[in-house]
């Protein structure tokens, strides 16, 4: 690609988002918005090497991709009808392809994730399609996102979008009402996104810059909502520690073992500010108690100074508020560190997780830390077999491989 | 506007037969809800089928048709009945699907007809 190609495709993944839910809005089809962005984006990368980037590049991509919608609309019977319709009720009609600089485009993302989010897609397919039509991502990086081939990745997508368009999933924000159903899966879809990058380790495209974008996104446009901020606030101190995840040699650091100095200052104030503000908002839930341990981990200079009594605390409380086996292995470790190994394996006996390797790895811990060397090893091997390969794979197997001698 | 199924997963294996009084209150409680659905200007079509057993299946065979006793053989879950809906949007049916599910406790499948003007 071009130095050219590289900038302008920059600019792109960044507007394409608003002037996809844009053209959306105004003709009610989400195949002709995208078609009618990506012909934009040809047309830019035509015109900004000779013109430059324009000064509000988001008026440009949405006003150029609405003119080709207009365009394709006219060519065929049932388009014209449609432009008919729109034409009717448009407040605005211009012929040029320019807004002026100070015209604000509406943001219409959050019809667009929620509609992406509805219950009526399978999760996977979810984030899929808010990955190509919110944060603008292209179909090929997608599938390298998923580890799929491009042609299956466009068939499903596809599938997502005939599903929408056939059993008519509504683009609209569900009313005050619904979204106690309907918001929490927007945040499952995007955590996911999240943890899914973090799994992959892959920086192109970056899932987690991704999901993190996209909690701005939705923070920006529902200031409101506490959760909202809990979800941001979690990723954002989990990407604070990204840099001493893993070293130089590409072997995982243990959390106790991170140079903390290395861990990004700017991401864990913003994360604090956030979780401030949302026990001020107080309307608690499961991402800021997510979030509020994330933070006691930030604020300790180093790991001996972790205040592992707040840390349980709050498990103690997302464990009422999210009962799952997951949550109650995380509490176990807590408590371990509070109230010694044999009280931690008590509770981690207990949780139906064996096809689970963090579940393993766990027990592996605190039968290290009571001296049953054996048992420790099984746990390592067992929770190595289990991971994906990577770092955390290495990581376990050399643990098991230390106790063996 | 668009005609949606509502069919309930049927097959009632598993679960305890109802009382007499819970029959009568729910049959009524059903009749409550379609008489809703009614005002709202959301009905099509709908109703409950006789027991499977009343069935009668024709398939093809050779040039011509097989008739036979039914109901499908193969078909452990019988229908027992359905819904055909208008409504705006698949919210729109999704709520109607919702009380309906809820009151007769069976999970219903929501499928848009084809529409002439999208397909």
């Amino acid at each position: 690609m071009t130095h050219d190609e590289v900038v302008i495709g920059r600019v792109f993944r960044l507007e394409s988002g608003r002037a996809v839910a844009a053209v959306i809005s105004m003709f009610g089809d989400i195949d002709l918005a995208e078609d009618a962005v990506q012909e934009a984006f040809t047309i830019a990368l035509q015109k900004w090497p000779v013109t430059g980037v324009p000064p509000n590049p988001g008026a440009w991509v949405t006003a150029t991709a609405r003119n080709r919608a207009i365009d394709r609309l006219r060519r065929d019977a049932r388009g014209a009808n449609l432009l008919r319709d729109v034409a009717a009720q448009a407040r605005t009609s211009r012929s040029s392809d320019e807004l002026s600089e100070e015209e604000v485009v509406p943001d219409d993302r959050l019809r667009l994730i929620f509609t992406c989010c509805h219950p009526a897609l399978a999760p996977q397919g979810q984030i899929e399609l808010t990955l190509r039509l919110v944060c603008g991502l292209s179909t090929a990086e997608v599938a390298r996102a998923f580890l799929a081939s491009e042609p299956t990745m466009a068939k499903r997508l596809v599938r997502a979008k005939h599903k929408i368009k056939v059993a008519r999933i509504p683009y609209r924000v569900p009313e005050q009402s619904e979204l106690p159903d309907r918001l929490p899966r927007v945040l499952t879809a995007i955590y996911l996104t999240y943890t899914t990058g973090q799994a992959k380790q892959a920086t192109e495209p970056d899932l987690c810059a991704e999901a993190v974008r996209l909690g701005r996104i939705l923070r920006l446009l529902m200031a409101d909502e506490a959760e909202v901020a809990g979800l941001l606030a979690l990723m954002l101190l989990t990407e604070s520690r990204r840099a001493t995840r893993t070293d130089s040699q590409g072997e995982l650091v243990l959390l106790r073992d991170q140079d903390r100095t290395g861990w990004d200052p700017s991401l864990i104030e913003e994360g604090q500010a956030l979780i401030h503000w949302c026990l001020r908002r107080n309307r608690p839930g499961p991402y800021q108690l997510q979030a509020a341990i994330a933070a006691v981990h930030a604020e300790a200079v180093t790991f001996q100074d972790t205040d592992w009594h707040r840390i349980l605390a709050l498990y103690d409380r997302l464990i009422r508020m999210a009962p799952t086996p997951v949550v109650a292995l995380n509490r176990a470790v807590a408590l371990g560190e509070v109230h010694g190994a044999e009280a931690a394996l008590r509770e981690i006996d207990d949780l139906a997780l064996v096809h689970y390797y963090p579940y393993h790895a766990a027990r592996a811990e605190f039968l290290q830390r009571q001296g049953r060397t054996d048992e420790a090893a099984r746990a390592y091997l067992a929770a190595a077999s289990l991971a994906p390969g990577g770092p955390d794979k290495h990581h376990l197997r050399r643990r098991a491989e230390r106790l063996s001698y | 506007m668009t005609y949606y199924m509502l069919s309930p997963r049927s097959g009632t294996a598993g679960r305890r037969p109802m009382t007499e009084d819970e029959v009568t209150h729910t049959t009524e409680a059903v009749l409550e809800l379609e008489a809703e659905i009614k005002s709202a200007g959301a009905w099509v079509f709908g109703g409950r089928l006789h027991d499977p057993s009343t069935a009668t299946v024709v398939q093809p065979a050779g040039d011509g048709v097989l008739t036979t006793d039914g109901p499908f053989a193969e078909t452990k879950d019988h229908l027992g009945g359905f819904y055909v809906i208008n409504a705006k949007d698949l919210d729109d049916a999704l709520g109607w699907a919702s009380k309906v599910s809820s009151l007769i406790q069976t999970a219903i499948e929501v499928r848009p007809f084809v529409d002439e003007m999208t397909s």
